[in-house]
């Protein structure tokens, strides 16, 4: 059932809300307990919600377009009274004091949030396995990674626990947990959904953006909460585009570019799904040629100074003064460095460091102003490839789900793991990762579109095009 | 560095974390390489300066839910530890 149907059936009570949550719940509780999707589940607040639906509902009152659907929201997405712990001990207890405008959205078109799903610390890192609180299992195979940073919510629409999710992709954060997972990904552009709400990691990169079962029902999502939002100083000053009326106009004459950057490194069963996806395009009737994004081979090396270089300032206001964790020192000074020392996990203080030196007098030009100045250069280099192609083709993640442990004990092989996402990112473009089939492993593999800024619409119609070339 | 991040670190995580660290940077030695002074930096994506909003009262957050998060407060103001040295 897509998520308009459950909306239409809940609108015209064929179907009830509460009915509907009470599944998702059930479902969470009885398998949640092996997979780790979710860091906090919200029954109470989730009943609620549902009756409500279901009063608004008898009363004659239309709910929305997301009526009695259950969402879930990466855990550092702020829910008012409710935990938003970042999967950090330092937020451990926090209850924001506001909600996230994303969230306001979802509730105002009828959605019930069903919980609060598992992350790397902060979003830092590619399998969720940088969480406090351990690591989401993949539903694919429990003994694998879901991806990351926004694992939780892929694996909680992976295993069917609920049919909408949504995450922050900072660096691949949404597409590739949906590769690995099998599940369509969105990054919308830089600025498309607001982030008011969202718990800032590099706010030049930063963007929420949903997860679903189809390419059709997270066309419906991204409607809903996209547009601009006053309380966001860096959202796009436009309304939503529509994207669901114009997924079903095909491909035809549309000049889609097969981008060597974005495939070369990726593991042969992954390559071999992208060029299956390249010639089923082109039997839809695109016009598929190659394309290159020269600079983009330099992306994960200027990620890797931006990102850190943006979150060592971001992390700078957990001081144990205003929330979360304080751990007591002499002074001030001593209060501070304690408490972030007993609050930040590994991966976190890594990139604290990282962006501190990336920063820092005598290496600020080196680093940080030489990797900004990279930015130009692959935002150049995706311009030129677009005089060309409408939309850019290329894989999601180089490999299918890796071993749980597997890339922990060496940072620099899994930031690899992000080294097809990263561009879209540093661009502010938009990109989404659609299941194309699985590898020789028999897990999932995603393909990822890309689009220049603002694109969505003609980026969706191509996702949409690509999954039915595999029915 | 760890002092300039107010971070405690351990000798053990100093000693993991420069290892792990210095491969990051060797890597980033890619694009420190790269001859492009003349080309000019991305901070940020989006072409938008200074956005103001109406210079309106709006609600704000409320104080007792905020001061409630927080670790100490007294009279609804935070409370932290002592700031300057002792007086001579």
């Amino acid at each position: 059932m897509t998520l308009a149907e459950t909306a239409r059936a809940v609108r015209a009570g064929e179907r009830s809300a509460r009915e509907i949550v009470d599944e998702h719940l059930a479902l969470i509780a009885d398998r949640d307990g092996a997979l780790h999707a979710f860091n906090h589940v919200m029954t109470d607040d989730a009943r609620a919600a549902a009756d409500e639906v279901d009063r608004r509902v008898a009363a004659g009152d239309d709910p929305g377009s997301l009526a009695g659907v259950g969402v879930a929201l990466k855990d550092n997405m702020c829910t008012r009274g409710v935990p938003t712990t970042c999967s950090s001990r330092i937020l451990e207890h926090w209850h924001p004091p506001y909600d996230a405008t994303i969230l306001s959205r979802l509730a105002a078109a009828g959605a019930v949030m069903v919980g609060k799903t598992n992350l790397d610390e902060f979003a830092m890192g590619s399998s969720t396995e940088n969480s406090a609180f351990g690591p989401t299992c993949n539903p694919h195979d429990p003994t694998r990674v879901p991806g990351g940073s926004s694992g939780g919510s892929a694996a909680a629409v992976a295993a069917g626990f609920v049919p909408a999710a949504f995450g922050s992709d900072t660096g691949g954060s949404i597409r590739q947990p949906a590769a690995l997972c099998g599940v369509v990904g969105v990054k919308p552009t830089y600025g498309r959904v607001s982030r008011y709400g969202l718990v800032a990691f590099a706010s030049s990169l930063d963007q929420i953006g949903p997860f679903a079962a189809s390419v059709e029902d997270a066309a419906l999502l991204f409607e809903v909460v996209a547009g601009h939002d006053p309380l966001d100083s860096t959202s796009v000053p436009e309304p939503a585009p529509s994207v669901v009326d114009g997924l079903g106009d095909g491909v035809e004459g549309l000049r889609v570019g097969l981008t060597k950057e974005f495939v070369e490194g990726a593991d042969a069963d992954v390559v071999a799904r992208v060029e299956e996806a390249a010639r089923a395009l082109e039997k839809a009737g695109a016009i598929v040629s190659e394309a290159s994004v020269p600079a983009a081979v330099y992306g994960l090396s200027a990620y890797y100074l931006i990102a850190p270089a943006e979150a060592s300032s971001n992390l700078a206001r957990y001081d144990g003064v205003r929330y979360g964790l304080r751990v007591d020192g002499d002074d001030i000074t001593d209060m501070y460095t304690a408490t972030r020392a007993a609050g930040f996990g590994a991966e976190v203080k890594r990139r604290i460091m990282l962006g501190t030196y990336a920063l820092s007098a005598g290496y600020y030009d080196a680093y940080y102003g030489q990797a900004q100045r990279v930015r130009t250069l692959i935002i150049r280099d995706f311009e030129a490839a677009y005089a060309d192609h409408d939309l850019l083709l290329g894989a999601t993640s180089p490999t299918t789900a890796f071993e749980i442990g597997a890339k922990t004990e060496n940072p620099l092989t899994m930031y690899l793991s992000d080294v097809f996402t990263i561009p879209s990112n540093l661009a502010g473009h938009p990109a989404i990762s659609v299941p194309y089939g699985t590898g020789d492993d028999g897990l999932p593999v995603g393909v990822q579109v890309l689009a220049p800024a603002l694109a969505e619409p003609l980026m969706f119609r191509a996702a949409a095009a690509l999954e039915r070339s595999l029915s | 560095m760890a002092r300039l991040a107010r971070l405690d670190l351990t000798e053990d995580e100093l000693e993991r974390f420069t290892g792990q660290l210095g491969a990051v940077l060797e890597h980033a030695a890619d694009i420190a390489a790269l001859d492009i002074a003349d080309v000019p930096p991305t901070a940020h994506p989006l072409p938008l300066v200074n956005v103001l909003r109406d210079d309106a009262p709006v609600a704000s957050l409320d104080r007792e839910e905020v001061l409630a998060q927080a670790p100490a407060a007294e009279d609804g103001r935070f409370k932290v530890p002592r700031i300057l040295g002792e007086a001579p």
